[in-house]
């Protein structure tokens, strides 16, 4: 197959990439764009370190091709912070401790972004399904799902 | 107890690196790419055991894109291994010239253009083996006819352990009751988030640079120089951010190896990243313990002796293992006054992955078998297993007879706190149980097998003019937050705050040499030299302060929050960022630098230290399905001082989840030698719905010999709860589990047998 133009937004930026169309978003996002934030962490579409925002859906972006986003709005975990400024889900990870090697933290992030973007008053259980698909070797989670608690209960605002 | 009031230490600090951490701008070894990088692959053994005849590079070679393709003949083929001191410990070449003893040993590796032509040029390579017999089971490979996997090594015993005190057949005598039992502990994946990765780069200088993915940046500095004919120095390791590390990663691995070996043929920087499955296949694991247990105790409950032989499964290589056969057997021990204690460890090499240290560090196994062997003796003796535990626990003082001293212990308050907790639960349902575990661990290890010429932990402070701090150390942070609590110490010592200080670590052309992160020793050990470098530049200022201030001598001064002040008059004072400043004329101009180390002396044979703690585990099983649901962990946690609030949390939440995937998910199943779920999906690991509320109550403990009195946190909580879900089945249903992992068909096989068994009465 012949290599093919993707044209996406990533972060509110206009890309234009050549690739060939097998090539998956993942690759996309580290390889050629060089935003790094975004981890792989297995091959199966287990762990969740990939995942990103595509039209405001939590997304595992190495279980999509590139040139599926065609026209799409792709947000990485270096999209969250604007100029200087963290989001409210950022913030409350640092004080809720929510993280400890990091590696699975921008996938934790981008999941919980999407659900928030979304839920309204949700359950603790609603909380834990929504990061089911991320796997996090460090913290055992809880300290996870208080951060995106405290989110919901309103004690985070964007600055 | 509080024993000082500390401005920093146990306040609600953000981990220093976190940040970078939530934004995606931390970089780890994963993200690494240089100007001309090229990729590396790893070609892996299908067979368990097989002899090299030949390989045949030529077709790979030809391959467009690929720059190298290297066997064992292009290395120096010496044999490695961490345990250096000890010749016959260093077994394993990381590209074997002659044989492979494990499937996905690597035999080859590749360096091309493109990660995807390194794995085309993968198949192209021709390897003629001679399959040989394998053996995959400890039991089976220490018989006589089995086959032999190091030359000249016989019955395949690797290492062996004893340790003993009392007299234990005497103490045996006089015990009311004896019990004897059988267990089998499973092995467990480290899997890290960040799976084994590393960039070399070796240019014309004579100079190699790695970047890894590891836990003791100084370990993988002398391991490379070792294998590649190097001088340490002229082998500078970047640890960047790690993504975890559980215990394994402070072994020379293939990914650091292997494109070593290539950018020191092609002046290049060469990159090695493992997949998930190469992770799970060929980068070590938990060991797998069988262990006979034989303990007596008297009428009341009182403890006369136990007696227990081990027998590991230590796979293809020694690596750390053999720390862990002396730890596993040590607190196997604990946190028990045995008069006669004697164990006989044994680890067996088979034609398995290598088995090596994982958090807990075969305590966890240990425990397994010793805390359920306690209840069922409760049970068959009608004695209350908190009285039990209570009335032959380590105490305050206390001597394990040749082996350590028990400085701090909070073990009595720990069982007290959890039997209120136990009872405050009343009466469960059916099918319902809480178990109980107590434990205690190291906090770092007195050992030095690695045969360092070096302080176990160094730590270097210089102050710069505006009062700022740069604090080097070498202690590791793999994500528990190492350099946050340093941060911390350095911070309440020097009397600034956190955010003065940047913590410079995980380089050694920078940072002096330390032991890194493993056995639970940073916090204390790396921490102890943080403070002495600290108050070695604080009497420096101070010194200096006493002049200018012109005060009496009989009055002392001190250094909180930026304000340097008498002790007896706080209101009388300077300014921190005033004295730096003068100081530093004062010494034309040198800046004040302090420095400290710490190496553990006189303190018995393990540890400086230990932890103690006791955990319950609320569980439900359902006994048409076998399947278990976790209500709740409690701990009763003593860690003396705690040092980062945050990161304890963190730490012993954490622990909790990996030790619950131990007890009850997590698996390692092989057919002949080949691991049958080496992926994220057969592999199962705990996930955000299965955590239970892990809560924690502290035990207010000082330790001399810790920083501000702080000991061991966050790998020892991985021992108890293995045992504790055991119990907790046992409690709910009468079935003693002696197998790892508590899995659903474990359960019903359990549950069939006694209802035969209770047919047949």
């Amino acid at each position: 197959m012949e290599k093919q133009v993707l044209r996406f937004k990533v972060n509110g930026d206009e890309y234009e990439v050549f690739i060939h169309p097998k090539t998956l978003l993942a690759e996309v996002i580290r390889d050629h764009l060089g935003l790094t934030g975004t981890k792989r962490g297995c091959e199966t579409v287990s762990c969740g370190a990939c995942t990103v925002n595509v039209n405001g859906f939590s997304v595992k972006s190495c279980s999509v091709l590139a040139i599926q986003c065609q026209d799409m709005e792709v947000t990485t975990v270096e999209g969250l912070e604007q100029h200087g400024k963290l989001s409210p889900i950022q913030r409350s990870f640092l004080d809720h401790g929510s993280y400890q090697c990091g590696f699975c933290t921008p996938g934790m992030l981008m999941s919980a972004t999407a659900f928030l973007n979304e839920a309204k008053n949700p359950t603790k259980d609603q909380i834990k399904e929504s990061i089911e698909g991320n796997i996090c070797r460090c913290t055992g989670y809880n300290s996870i799902v208080r951060a995106i608690e405290a989110v919901t209960q309103g004690k985070y605002k964007e600055e | 107890m509080s024993h000082a009031k500390y401005s920093v230490i146990n306040t609600h600090v953000h981990n220093i690196d976190g940040v970078a951490k939530v934004t995606g701008r931390a970089t780890y070894t994963f993200d690494v790419k240089l100007p001309g990088m090229l990729h590396g692959k790893i070609l892996r053994s299908p067979h368990p055991h097989a002899k090299i005849i030949n390989i045949d590079t030529t077709r790979a070679m030809d391959l467009p894109g690929v720059k190298i393709v290297v066997t064992g003949k292009d290395t120096l083929g010496i044999k490695q291994g961490i345990w250096r001191r000890y010749e016959e410990l260093c077994d394993e070449q990381v590209l074997p010239l002659e044989k492979v003893r494990y499937i996905g040993e690597p035999v080859a590796a590749v360096a091309a253009i493109t990660e995807e032509i390194a794995e085309a040029a993968l198949d192209l390579i021709d390897v003629e083996y001679e399959v040989l017999p394998a053996v995959y089971e400890p039991l089976e490979a220490i018989k006589k006819e089995a086959p032999t996997i190091h030359e000249g090594v016989e019955r395949n015993v690797n290492v062996t352990r004893h340790i003993e005190w009392g007299d234990v057949d005497e103490a045996f005598e006089e015990a009311d009751y004896i019990r004897e039992d059988w267990f089998k502990c499973s092995g467990q994946a480290h899997m890290c988030m960040e799976t084994r990765a590393a960039v070399s780069n070796f240019t014309p200088e004579g100079k190699l640079t790695c970047w890894a993915s590891t836990q003791s940046a100084y370990y993988t500095q002398g391991l490379l120089a070792g294998v590649l004919g190097l001088r340490e120095g002229d082998v500078r390791v970047l640890a960047p951010y790690v993504g975890g590390g559980f215990g394994g990663k402070f072994e020379l691995d293939a990914a650091m190896f292997c494109s070593a070996v290539m950018s020191m043929k092609l002046f290049k920087p060469v990159k090695v990243v493992f997949t998930r499955e190469e992770d799970f296949i060929a980068s070590k694991r938990r060991t797998p313990m069988f262990y006979y247990v034989r303990t007596g105790v008297k009428k009341d409950g009182t403890f006369c002796a136990r007696e227990s032989r081990m027998f590991s499964n230590g796979g293809a290589y020694t690596g750390m293992g053999a720390t862990a056969l002396y730890l596993s057997g040590f607190f196997h021990s604990f946190p028990y006054k045995w008069r006669g204690y004697r164990y006989d460890g044994y680890r067996v090499y088979t034609n398995t992955l290598p088995s090596t240290s994982m958090r807990g560090f075969g305590a966890p196994q240990a425990m397994f078998c010793s805390e359920q062997q306690i209840d069922w003796i409760c049970a068959d003796l009608g004695l209350d297993p908190f009285e039990v535990r209570r009335k032959n626990g380590h105490t305050e003082g206390y001597e394990v007879p040749g082996q350590a001293f028990i400085a701090s212990c909070g073990l009595e308050q720990c069982i007290n706190e959890i039997e209120k907790w136990v009872k405050s639960k009343g009466k469960l349902p059916a099918n319902r149980g809480i178990g109980i575990s107590s434990c205690g661990f190291m906090s770092g290890g007195i050992f030095n097998w690695f045969d360092s010429p070096y302080s176990f932990s160094s730590a270097v402070v210089t102050i710069n003019v505006d009062g700022t701090v740069e604090l080097h150390v070498g202690c590791q942070d793999i994500g528990q937050g190492s350099n946050t609590t340093m941060a911390i110490i350095a911070a309440e010592t020097l009397g600034v705050k956190v955010e003065d200080i940047r913590v410079h670590s995980g380089d050694t052309a920078h940072c002096p040499a330390d032991l890194g992160a493993w056995g639970s020793r940073q916090t204390l050990m790396a921490g102890n030299a943080v403070k002495m470098a600290c108050e070695d530049a604080k009497k420096q200022l101070l010194e200096f302060a006493y002049a200018e201030m012109g005060i009496n001598i009989v009055y002392d001064l001190d250094i909180k929050d930026r304000w340097v002040h008498i002790v007896a008059r706080p209101e009388r004072g300077m300014k921190y960022e005033d004295l730096v400043k003068k100081a530093l004329r004062a010494k034309d101009g040198q800046r004040i630098m302090g420095r400290g180390y710490y190496t553990p002396h006189r303190k018995g044979m393990i540890s400086p230290a230990y932890s103690y703690m006791m955990q319950a585990v609320d569980a439900e099983i359902d006994p048409e399905t076998g399947r278990i649901k976790i209500h709740e962990v409690m701990t009763a946690h003593d860690c003396g001082q705690p040092i980062n609030q945050l990161g304890l949390i963190g730490q012993l939440e954490g622990a909790a989840s990996m030790a619950l995937g131990y007890a009850y998910l997590e698996d390692m199943p092989m057919e002949d030698g080949k691991l049958m779920n080496p992926n994220l999906v057969d592999y199962k690991v705990i996930r955000a719905p299965e955590m239970p509320e892990a809560g924690i109550i502290e035990i207010d403990t000082y330790e001399p010999e810790g920083p501000y009195g702080a000991k061991e946190a966050g790998e020892g909580l991985t021992n108890p709860t293995a045992a504790a879900l055991g119990n907790a089945v046992y409690h709910a249903m009468g079935i003693q589990m002696k197998e790892l992992p508590i899995t659903p068909e474990r359960i019903l096989k359990a549950l069939r047998e006694k209802k035969e068994q209770e047919a047949q009465k």
